[in-house]
């Protein structure tokens, strides 16, 4: 992959490649020290990348001209309000699952790490049962509740209640959706936020310890922040998954971008691909876009843990332009 | 001073108010004299540190075994002995990162990380012992600096965090205290940035923000390369004659010689003989300490 700027620059450097072998400067050859040393060429390397370009071009051919996959239509649907209106209740789900999960897996983590047996025992099995129990049979469970019990109270168990909400005014389709989601997602991220803390060195309890720095304090600024340069990709990853796994809420009768996609393929059916294409091109922007912000999360959390920081791709064009210039300049002195 | 030290040695509680015990006598603000080129925000109460009969066990090793020591206001000990002698572990109890089974420490007459509850004593709870240990500096062998802070955030932190200073106050402090090791040029540098002698002044710069009465070193030249042993030896040596009180573990025998009023010598969880360097590292009495001295020298 790293080698494809090579072959560019390579080829641009064969005219002077050619300059110091003409035969019409032979008069003084330069001493071997001089001479710029001519990098080692990759032929067969070559070959493949020749091949793997070729078999792209085919792919990406078919996927302009072939008239199966109508892009007029996908033009017509990709920014038609329906879409956009499913594609806002994604957003919506996903951004409260997601805080929401995060939330609750930090909760759950820290409850495994306590001293408390009880605490670990009840985190143990919250995330044992709903890594267990799959995503859209959690949903259907929670759609179905307010069938189960009309009302829901806050109270002493078999005492009396404080607090009683009717069920159904609760439980909106956005409710059920996002509750599942997020109890689902709370397991997961309790085992990434765990392997955080854990991965943030001992000494570092120590140290904020012997310096009497408040419980609090220790864990917010001193241990977290650190837990959270692994914790981010792990995360994103799960946040990715959520992202997809939201086109499930079609199933609580919710229309998010999944939702009407196939609702509106019901309705034309003869426009199933366009629209398929429309949802996978949403799911992949939403996707891209919380990858670069991934990349700049990560950055932000390994201050100090490298010694020099990753450039950010506006840097490496910069870089890369700057270099190219040194050595244009470099061969054309030569 | 004493008299106000066994006062407070009666209720814990007093341990959230040290600042009462901040405003130092002019005889001891003379004595720091050369901390006060800092300036006035510097000022070191050296404090007495007492361990009475400390027993601890990890599982069946009986890794410190009555240890009794005391340690006067301002005096330089050195804590020697063959690895697995329970010198770490002796270091540690005095802050209560690790707590004794049987046996209690105690900082001027106050009692860390227990109280008195009648005839027995009973543990504090986290919040105070925290607060204690505001006043106990710690050096650890590997610097354990927080890397995602940089080195002024380091040293600021703890002034900040429990409320003595505000944000401010803290940086000039740090930047003060910086300055006292030779690093105020790398206020803004992150510690992996820094080489492991810079580090560890850092984490010593770090301890004296505490405004600490006595300082506790755990082989803090043990991590580094040779070359850099030097420039921690000087910081440390600089602190000796500040008049701060110092407890010292290493294996520098040069450096006791030079620095420590007292040599405590130790062996499988014992103080076996301890005394003037002259005498311990010349003229041991005991004859473990001869073996070992032997070995090191």
């Amino acid at each position: 992959m790293s080698e494809s700027p090579g072959i560019a620059v390579s080829s641009g450097a064969a005219p002077p490649t050619e300059a110091i072998l003409r035969p019409d400067t032979p008069a003084a050859p330069k001493p071997l020290a001089a001479q710029r040393v001519l990098p080692l060429r990759h032929p067969g390397r070559w070959t493949i990348t020749a091949v793997v370009l070729v078999l792209v071009a085919q792919i990406v051919h078919g996927l302009a001209t072939n008239p199966f996959f109508q892009w007029d239509r996908f033009q017509y649907w990709f920014l038609r309000p329906t879409i956009l209106d499913g594609l806002l209740i994604t957003l919506e789900v996903t951004v409260y699952s997601a805080a929401l999960g995060l939330l609750g897996g930090v909760l759950l983590a820290l409850a495994r790490l306590s001293p408390s047996p009880v605490l670990r025992t009840v985190s143990w099995i919250y995330t044992w049962l709903f890594r267990s129990v799959p995503l859209i049979v959690v949903l259907l469970f929670l759609y179905n509740f307010s069938a189960l019990y009309r009302t829901l109270s806050v109270g002493v168990p078999f005492g009396p209640a404080f607090f009683t909400f009717d069920e159904s005014r609760l439980a909106t389709d956005m409710v059920v959706a996002v509750v599942g989601l997020s109890l689902n997602e709370a397991a997961y991220a309790s085992e990434v936020v765990r392997g955080g803390i854990l991965s943030v060195d001992q000494g570092q309890h120590e140290a904020a310890s012997a310096l009497g720095l408040p419980k609090r304090y220790q864990f917010a600024k001193i241990v977290f922040p650190q837990a959270l340069r692994s914790i981010t990709p792990n995360y994103v990853n799960q946040l990715i998954g959520l992202i997809k796994g939201t086109s499930l809420v079609f199933y609580v009768s919710l229309l998010d971008l999944f939702g009407s996609v196939q609702s509106m393929g019901s309705t034309y059916p003869g426009d199933i691909v366009p629209l398929l294409l429309v949802a996978t091109a949403w799911y992949l922007i939403l996707t891209s876009v919380v990858s670069v912000i991934q990349f700049y999360v990560e950055r932000y959390y390994s201050r100090g843990a490298l010694r020099t920081l990753p450039p950010t791709p506006l840097q490496k064009v910069r870089t890369a332009l700057r270099d190219l210039r040194a050595r244009v300049r470099r061969e054309t002195a030569t | 001073m004493t008299a106000k030290a066994t006062e407070t040695a009666q209720t814990a509680e007093t341990a959230q108010t040290p600042e009462t015990a901040q405003t130092a006598s002019a005889a001891e603000t003379a004595r720091t004299a050369s901390a006060a080129e800092t300036g006035a925000t510097h000022e070191i109460r050296p404090a007495a540190v007492e361990v009475h009969d400390v027993h601890k066990w990890y599982g069946t090793h009986h890794v410190l075994d009555g240890v009794e020591l005391t340690v006067r206001p301002g005096e330089v000990t050195v804590i020697l002995g063959p690895s697995g002698s329970g010198k770490s572990t002796l270091l540690r109890v005095i802050n209560h990162l690790e707590k004794p089974e049987i046996g209690h420490v105690s900082l001027n007459g106050e009692l860390i990380g227990v109280r008195r509850h009648g005839e027995r004593l009973k543990e504090l709870s986290e919040r105070v012992i925290l607060a204690q240990r505001g006043r106990i500096g710690f050096v650890f062998q590997n610097f354990n600096l927080f890397p995602h802070l940089t080195v002024l955030d380091n040293v600021a932190a703890a002034p900040v965090a429990t409320g003595r200073l505000t944000k401010p106050e803290a940086q000039k402090l740090a930047r003060d205290l910086l300055a006292r090791v030779g690093l105020a040029d790398k206020a803004a540098a992150y510690p992996r940035q820094l080489s492991g002698g810079q580090q560890q002044r850092v984490a010593i710069a770090r301890a004296l923000a505490l405004r600490p009465g006595v300082i506790l070193f755990d082989e803090p030249t043990s991590a580094l390369d040779p070359e850099l042993v030097g420039e921690v030896l000087a910081v440390i040596k600089d602190l000796a004659g500040s008049g701060t009180t110092l407890v010292i573990v290493t294996h520098e025998i040069g450096f006791a010689r030079e620095i420590a009023d007292r040599v405590v010598f130790m062996d499988e969880g014992r103080i076996v003989e301890q005394g003037p360097p002259a005498q311990v590292l010349d003229h041991p009495d005991n004859e473990r300490t001869r073996d070992f001295l032997s070995k090191v020298l």
